[in-house]
């Protein structure tokens, strides 16, 4: 038979972390800056709870919104953390990591046609997403100069008749931005005032390292059209486990839970008691991996500086995102150079938007020898191509 | 900062002042101080490699030891902890609470030197009233540090 690919799924690019990914993986002696994930393992006590639970027998289906045990802990620790208050039973969905969340939060709100605001450089998913979704996604390009923050003017520059949504990802991979609550308090006012929804992906909350981490959903009005969305994967190093959740109005949770339930089912037994001892217990182990984040994040941005490769500080997520354009090459060419010439893999920016362009995604979540070692060898190939710059 | 700077310097010794300061996003002066001072007061005791004999063909053993003892009028433990802790093969001495007083920790280079120093010196010492000595067969982690050799999980080079 002739196989046809719906149009809509062949008109999706492929995620331009793939064809770099084959390149690396083929290599030997590779120091790579190019994960996207904790280099802890999970710590051992939520590691621990698992095997209890996989002892005891905890083998079979949850309930499709997940353990209302693992709800009732999510909801806890959003109240304590951010006094805001969400029914374990009406207003929780536990998912198949943020990604699913994400997937189902646009399903639900987006009707053929609709356009949805995400500003980029971002995680490779939204606007995939979006479009697959049915929607259209409408990028709003940042800058280093603004500290990768969304501007409310652009957003408002880029908000039509048909927008319905936005997506706010702070801290942000792969530029390690985060947003004050001032600057939240502006791209607040733009979606009350064209009644957008927001998904909010705030799954690097944990790892924010200068102040604290504001919540969007905690601003004045807009609890009420946000779908909150964060998971265990970074602050808990559980990236493997797969594991997320939303928490919104009603309306949007019940019909999230809906597609859920005849797609998903439920997340898997195992990673939901996982992750009730992660919040139970995981303070202290997350508390000794986000100091540690934050350490590595101050020497390798200061060696990025000094190695003539221009750096923002990244005050959020484990990302640095420094431009390359003092060595003549866009983030793809450097990339590619580098990873030839010195074996180091860092990911090109432009994977994550147009305005990633002249820059590379490094992730500082690596030993401290590591790091050093990565700044060693491309400290010796941005000299050599500083001398040589390409036409 | 006292706490973080003993925290990296336990983990790695070798970190230099000058980074401790970047990571910390402190002045590179004022954390030459504190460990220069932590140094002065005996806090940082000692600065050295942590080794894994038995990766080497060098013979070493080394045994725990219980050791129950009459406490003595006015020094309780102190003066027999010290007598015990002068002789080199004597690698660490804790005073414990338990069926036992001290625990002492012995290193030689074979079963018979061992064996005699128990005998001769530890077991024939005035106040000590019993040793009981446990040979270590295997080390899996030490001092926070796992030394079984597990393979790693491993992670993909890229990802999103």
């Amino acid at each position: 038979m002739t196989i046809q690919i719906n149009q809509r799924v062949q008109a999706v690019p492929p995620s331009g972390i793939r064809r770099f990914f084959d390149l690396a993986s083929e290599m030997k002696g590779v120091v790579s800056l190019g994960i996207g994930e904790p280099d802890f393992t999970t710590p051992w006590h939520i590691r621990e709870a698992c095997y209890y639970a996989l002892e005891k027998g905890y083998t079979m289906y949850t309930s499709n919104s997940g353990l209302l045990e693992l709800r009732e802990e999510i909801a806890r620790d959003i109240e304590r953390a951010y006094g805001l208050s969400y029914d374990p039973h009406t207003q929780a969905l536990v998912t198949t990591g943020v990604s699913e969340a994400v997937d189902l939060a646009l399903r639900v709100i987006l009707e053929p046609g609709d356009e949805v605001l995400i500003p980029e450089p971002c995680y490779v998913a939204y606007g995939p997403c979006a479009f697959l979704a049915g929607g259209q996604p409408v990028y709003v390009p940042t800058a280093v100069e603004n500290g990768f923050r969304v501007s409310p003017h652009d957003l408002e520059a880029k908000t039509t008749p048909r927008t319905k949504a936005l997506i706010l990802s702070y801290p942000n991979n792969p530029t390690g931005a985060v947003m004050d609550r001032e600057s939240l308090a502006a791209v607040a006012e733009i979606a009350a005032c064209h009644d957008l929804m927001v998904i909010s992906d705030e799954v690097y909350a944990h790892l924010t390292y200068s102040g604290e981490h504001t919540c969007f959903a905690g601003l004045p009005g807009m609890q009420e059209r946000t779908i909150l969305l964060n998971g265990f994967s970074k602050a808990y190093a559980m990236t493997g486990w797969r594991l997320g959740y939303a928490l919104g109005p009603r309306e949007i949770i019940a019909a999230m839970t809906k597609v859920h339930q005849y797609t998903m089912l439920c997340a898997p037994i195992t990673a939901q008691k996982a992750a009730i001892e992660a919040l139970r217990n995981g303070e202290r182990e997350r508390g000794r991996m986000v100091a540690e984040y934050d350490r590595r994040r101050r020497i390798f941005v200061k060696g990025l500086n000094e190695i003539g490769l221009g750096c923002f500080e990244p005050q959020g997520a484990f990302y640095c995102f420094p431009s390359v354009a003092a060595t003549g090459m866009d983030g793809l060419m450097f990339a590619e150079e580098l990873l030839k010439e010195e074996k180091v893999a860092v990911v090109p920016g432009e994977a994550f938007g147009a305005s990633g362009k002249w820059h590379v995604r490094c992730s500082y979540a690596s030993s401290l020898a590591n790091l050093k070692e990565a700044l060693q060898r491309m400290e010796r190939f941005v000299a050599r191509h500083e001398a040589q710059p390409h036409p | 900062m006292k706490r973080e700077i003993l925290e990296i310097l336990q983990e790695n010794d070798r970190v230099t002042a000058a980074e401790i300061a970047v990571m910390l996003g402190l002045p590179e002066e004022e954390v030459r101080a504190e460990i220069a001072a932590l140094e002065q007061n005996n806090t940082i005791v000692k600065y050295r490699a942590m080794i894994n004999w038995e990766k080497t063909e060098i013979d070493r053993i080394t045994a725990m030891i219980d050791v129950r003892v009459t406490p003595q009028r006015e020094v309780g433990f102190d003066e027999i902890a010290r007598r015990i802790y002068r002789f080199p093969e004597v690698r660490s001495v804790y005073l414990m609470s338990g069926a036992y007083d001290l625990s002492v920790l012995v290193e030689a280079r074979n079963i018979k030197e061992l064996a005699l120093f128990v005998a001769e010196k530890l077991a024939a010492m005035d106040h000590i009233n019993g040793t009981v000595t446990h040979f270590v067969l295997k080390r899996y982690k030490q001092e926070g540090v796992i030394l079984d050799e597990l393979n790693d999980a491993e992670r993909l080079v890229v990802s999103p």
